[in-house]
């Protein structure tokens, strides 16, 4: 082992003899060149929509239910696509979650969502995933375009009004914490979870607990 | 029947076939449009959005929405009014709370959650758009009709 390690230290060390110094610096310095935008090219590709919906996991599904939303079709035409909100900007951080996306490959290669159904199975735990990563880095994503700084109330609705000079002024909340399910659809979130993270959020049919009326303020509402 | 009484009866015919023509039917949501053609469709509007409560305008009426709804998911899932509406949730959301009449089921029994035939909000409850009636009418709602107190005692006949 040693031995070997040797051997190529020597390979490495001696001097070139068949390319001169200034073939060997300009090509590596082309040879860098080339690979770094070929990288940096296949990664913005993986950033694209027709890559995300290249997979029929996502346009059969999400991508589906994007289509109805604001962030998809609006008066402006500005619009957000899966990249916008899902990978972050600054690149160290992108490249944490390209790699952390490999296991998203390993999940299409083993079609761990690949109907309908089993998507709906997983889409509160994938779901959760989004909402921790929203929450860890103060809804980054939503922020790179809805800037809290250049926000006219004025413009906003009385209730958006009173919930964003509270809530997400005193960094209460962050957006996430309210507008889950913006852009897609909401699976059964269990109580405690919420879009405003508090209990009550009740299903039919599903025994979870929420605050009932007492009979008292059944009482009180009948005689209003 | 007589000649005579035949062609009284095929004048009587003739003079309501020779009259004018019934007058066109105005139609307040056609406008003078022939009947035949396509109308132009009133312009799409964005939904009342004042959070100003309306009046009820009759005694049990639901209140309407006085915000926008669209988009609003209300599925088995997820109850996207009850989000805020619910009793537990307007302490944060200083919303109004759904009525406790809510929270009872046909039967009577009083439930820990809203009661699943009130479940669907927007089936009783709806927005309001900013628009005139197409068609007029002579609606007196419940405080026109009843007698108004005048807080005076009433004179004796």
């Amino acid at each position: 082992m040693i031995e070997r390690i040797r051997r190529y230290w020597t390979i490495i060390r001696r001097p070139s003899v068949h390319f001169s110094l200034g073939a060997l610096t300009l090509g590596g310095f082309i040879g860098g060149i080339v690979f770094w935008g070929a990288f940096n090219t296949a990664m913005e590709f993986t950033n694209t929509e027709a890559f995300c919906t290249g997979c029929h996991e996502m346009r059969d599904n999400v991508f589906v239910e994007l289509k109805n939303t604001i962030h998809y079709t609006n008066r402006s035409g500005v619009r957000a696509m899966c990249s916008n909100c899902h990978v972050p900007h600054e690149w160290t951080v992108k490249m944490a979650r390209k790699m952390q996306a490999s296991k998203e490959v390993w999940a299409k290669l083993f079609g761990t969502v690949d109907t309908a159904e089993k998507f709906q199975a997983h889409r509160l735990e994938l779901a959760r995933h989004e909402w921790a990563r929203f929450k860890a880095n103060d809804s980054l994503e939503c922020r790179n375009c809805h800037n809290y700084e250049y926000m006219d109330f004025t413009r906003q609705s009385v209730r958006a009004q009173n919930m964003h000079s509270t809530y997400l002024a005193n960094k209460e909340k962050t957006c996430i914490d309210c507008h889950k399910g913006i852009a897609h659809r909401l699976p059964y979130i269990p109580p405690g979870e919420a879009p405003t993270d508090t209990p009550g959020q009740v299903v039919p049919g599903a025994d979870s607990r929420v605050l009932a009326p007492s009979p008292v303020s059944i009482a009180a509402d009948a005689a209003r | 029947m007589t000649i005579r009484g035949v062609l009284w009866s095929l004048g009587l015919v003739a003079s309501f076939a020779w009259a004018d023509p019934p007058p066109t039917v105005v139609d307040p949501m056609r406008g003078p449009v022939p009947i035949p053609d396509t109308t132009r469709p009133p312009l799409l509007r964005n939904a009342v959005n004042d959070d100003v409560r309306r009046p009820r305008n009759f005694d049990k009426q639901p209140p309407t929405i006085p915000h926008r709804v669209d988009g609003y998911q209300v599925d088995k899932n997820f109850n996207k009014c009850l989000d805020c509406h619910a009793r537990a949730k307007t302490d944060f959301s200083q919303a109004i709370p759904v009525s406790a009449t809510h929270y009872i089921d046909r039967s009577g029994k009083v439930l820990d959650h809203v009661s699943t035939r009130r479940y669907f909000c927007m089936q009783c409850h709806v927005a309001q758009d900013p628009v005139q009636p197409l068609v007029g009418n002579s609606f007196r709602n419940t405080d026109a009709l009843t007698p108004k107190v005048t807080g005076t005692t009433p004179s004796k006949p």
